[in-house]
């Protein structure tokens, strides 16, 4: 235990991402992410890093894009409305296969919304990010310790898969305090020949691109992105099991509102009631085999969210509506008690009975 | 004895350009400027939304293609991850002066060391010869087929005297290439703003009043001549800013 | 388990408080969080955060029947008395708090901590001194580790905050009230 300390979930993510090799951040003030920002600007450039407070989201997604195509590890953070200006540069990104780590310490919408957590931003991460057929990996923290550890990976896929890693957090992890310990090993780094170095006179030039005029090669270049897609899917999907063996009820949680639904769990238990959690730690990509294969064991699942309701439509989609699933939700920055959540899982379990 | 010859910097791809286009010289000046000053092997082009979108085709170096508006903010990011590079935006008036405003102000203001070559042809042209910021007063258009009316719309921006009163730029000026004199000044103009960058004396801005013939519904030649009689009037070449005259501000 | 709600007016050192119990849990080798309330209240208005010190992991973070609620101002106590676990504790700072809590199926405690953080010469250390009576009654800090954390949290550079912070301590430790 003792070599951890007690960090809040901002600056825990901001150290790993120096950890990392990140070197250049790039953003904007907004509450409640601005710990990262600050973090950075007060330790990069004691270590040879550039910290720069960019005029608008927009401009520092851009400038992510020039360093990213510069090779190097670099990254960006916001909150909700300024992710929503970031989407322009997320589409780029995306279409110039470059990596990058985005982070969006979610609070709620829409619009000005306000600036306590949420999660109403799961389509934007999952689904809408900005124009045109991509993805994002999508990770989802649950504790300060996992926004560091997640922070690591995330660059690691970003790289590997050249392409725009996220982090959905919220104002509840970015806030909080609790032990983390930030010893992460060996990180892989990634050769980018592909980056826009200066030729050297010694190579033919690197373009970084996403203008296909011609639709044949466009189609050609999106088909090869999504076979990309696949093999994430196959291969990256991640999952936190808890007291699943033999639940009757499933909770499908992620983040904040996951670590509410354990509460829920134990409570459940308590009264003899045989409640699970599946979290998702990636959002995209999600993890349907497993929902689709806890579909056969449980009768009723439970989607926790801090929205009006946004990842159930993935639950559904997942389980193909095979068993009932009952949402049990807040949102605007209100967050629901243990004792809404297990509420929901009698109701469910009133429903869908023991297996 | 070879007399005359294509800069070194400069692929052998057929511009796309319509007949009597001034992208072409412009295009020749950067690579000239790139070749002269030994700088090819380490310096990194951003390409606009526009009609030099395709830029990354004609120039041998290293390109990235930013998204409308946003090369100074690229071009931010990759001057900061690789100092050492040469990095330099080319852009055009919508690109640059509308969508793009506000990255071209802050970027100045920073002072960043990057050169930006800015195409002040008084109309979007890629997209089929729209009103640009740039367009002059009564100058008619796709949406201004009545003439820019001011009362409606406002009146053109400056975007070389507005630049010049920040502290941030090192140098500014504007020129054109509608004559050969001027072709000669807008080279010395755009290698001065490479070679500022060179010598880390940062934010550099050449504005190149040019000509549109297919949009402006004229020859080339007229096109030109339009340059002399209708722009030039309104936005007035010279030396805008540079801090390494004593006097500040002057003016041709 | 203990769920511990600190909460005051903004510049209070709510948190710090809230640091200090946290900290020492970690120290001790507990499981610990801790959550402030962030936002427009931190400037000036009502500041509050959530602690959590457990020998297992810990699920919410947020405190909503606090075992030891900590009430610094009367809003705090007016907020969250009836939120307090049936046997749990509540300590007001009884010279700002005018009134009694009302609920009797808890412990009360009364200390005026501004009060005496004044008279002491120790201004804007009557966070401490409630720590200090709160590491009496309730246990969750043993005296003899206080030290250490103390100089966990409050940096060399700021060595003699450490003294004073221990003797505010100290009078909320030994107050008879």
């Amino acid at each position: 235990m003792s070599d951890k300390v007690l960090m809040k979930g901002n600056e825990a993510l901001a150290e790993a991402a120096i950890m990392a090799g990140c070197r250049h951040y790039l953003g904007y003030p907004i509450t409640p992410q601005t710990e990262v920002a600050a973090y950075m600007s007060k330790r990069l450039p004691k270590i040879g890093g550039t910290f720069l407070q960019a005029e608008s989201e927009i401009a520092a997604i851009n400038m992510v894009i020039g360093v990213s195509a510069a090779g190097k590890r670099v990254m960006t953070s916001s909150s909700s409305p300024g992710i929503a200006l970031k989407s322009e540069g997320l589409s780029y990104l995306a279409g110039c296969d470059l990596p990058a780590l985005v982070v969006n310490v979610q609070r709620g919408g829409p619009g000005l919304g306000g600036i306590q957590p949420s999660q109403s931003d799961y389509f934007q991460a999952t689904r809408s990010a900005g124009h045109g057929d991509f993805r994002m990996i999508v990770l989802a923290p649950s504790s300060v310790q996992e926004m560091a550890d997640l922070t690591i990976k995330g660059f690691e896929l970003a790289d590997k898969y050249r392409m725009t890693a996220m982090i959905l957090s919220d104002g509840i992890l970015g806030q909080m305090m609790e032990p983390v310990q930030l010893n992460f090993g060996d990180i892989k780094q990634h050769d980018k020949p592909w980056a826009v170095t200066g030729t050297g006179c010694q190579r033919e030039k690197n373009v970084i691109s996403s203008l296909y005029l011609k639709p044949e090669q466009l189609e050609d270049k999106n088909r090869e992105r999504y076979l990309r897609y696949a093999a994430i899917e196959e291969n990256e999907t991640m999952v936190e099991e808890y007291q699943m063996d033999d639940a009757d009820v499933c909770v499908v949680a992620y983040g904040a509102a996951a670590r509410i639904s354990k509460n829920a769990i134990d409570l459940a238990r308590e009264k003899g009631i045989k409640a699970g959690l599946i979290r998702p730690i990636t959002l995209w990509p999600f993890p349907k085999q497993i929902l689709r294969s806890a579909a056969e064991r449980v009768s009723a699942f439970v989607v926790t969210e801090l929205s009006m309701g946004q990842m159930i439509e993935d639950v559904e989609l997942a389980i193909r509506c095979m068993r009932p699933v009952l949402l049990c939700n807040r949102t605007g920055g209100m967050v629901m008690t243990p004792e809404e959540v297990l509420e929901k899982i009698e109701k469910a379990y009133s429903i869908g009975g023991t297996v | 004895m070879v007399v005359f010859q294509k800069p070194k910097s400069l692929t052998d791809t057929v511009m796309h350009y319509c007949p009597g286009c001034t992208h072409g010289i412009v295009h020749r000046l950067v690579a000239e400027a790139i070749d002269e000053l030994g700088i090819e092997g380490r310096t990194i082009g951003i390409a606009p939304v526009g009609c030099a979108v395709m830029a990354y085709d004609y120039f041998t170096v290293d390109m990235v293609q930013a998204a409308h508006g946003r090369a100074p903010a690229v071009a931010t990011g990759v001057k900061r991850a690789n100092p050492e590079n040469i990095v330099f935006t080319y852009q055009g008036d919508g690109d640059l002066a509308a969508i793009g405003m506000a990255e071209t102000v802050h970027s100045a203001a920073r002072g960043e060391n990057i050169t930006i070559v800015f195409i002040n042809n008084a109309i979007y042209g890629m997209t089929g010869g729209q009103m640009a910021p740039t367009s002059l007063p009564g100058q008619v258009t796709q949406t201004s087929p009545y003439g820019r009316d001011i009362q409606q719309v406002g009146y053109p921006i400056r975007v070389s005297e507005m630049l010049a009163t920040l502290d941030g730029p090192q140098y500014i000026e504007r020129v054109a290439v509608n004559n050969v004199k001027n072709v000669r000044n807008a080279k010395k103009a755009i290698l001065k703003a490479f070679k500022n960058q060179v010598d880390g004396k940062g934010f550099s801005l050449v504005e190149v009043l040019s000509s549109c013939p297919t949009n402006w519904g004229k020859t080339p030649q007229q096109a030109l001549e339009l340059i002399e009689e209708n722009m030039i009037p309104y936005y007035p070449l010279g030396v805008y800013k540079d801090r390494d005259l004593t006097e500040g501000v002057a003016k041709e | 388990m203990s769920q511990i709600l600190i909460a005051g007016f903004g510049g209070q050192g709510v948190l710090f408080t809230g640091r200090f119990i946290a900290s020492d849990g970690l120290m001790r080798g507990k499981e610990v969080s801790w959550l402030p309330s962030y936002g427009p209240e931190m400037r000036g208005g009502t500041a509050n955060c959530s602690v959590i010190i457990s020998d297992t992991s810990i699920g919410s973070p947020i405190v909503n029947n606090p075992d030891i609620l900590i009430a610094m101002n009367l809003p705090s106590l007016d907020k969250f008395e009836n939120a307090v676990v049936a046997g749990g504790s509540i300590f007001i700072d009884s010279s700002l708090v005018e009134r009694k809590a009302v609920r009797d199926d808890v412990k009360s405690f009364y200390i005026p901590s501004t009060a005496l953080a004044h008279e002491n010469g120790l201004e804007g250390l009557a966070n401490m001194i409630m720590l200090g009576k709160i590491i009496r009654e309730s246990g969750i800090i043993p005296y003899e580790t206080i030290s250490k954390t103390m100089e966990e949290i409050v940096p060399e550079s700021r060595i003699r905050l450490r003294a004073l912070n221990q003797k505010a301590i100290d009078i909320g430790y030994n107050y008879r009230g």
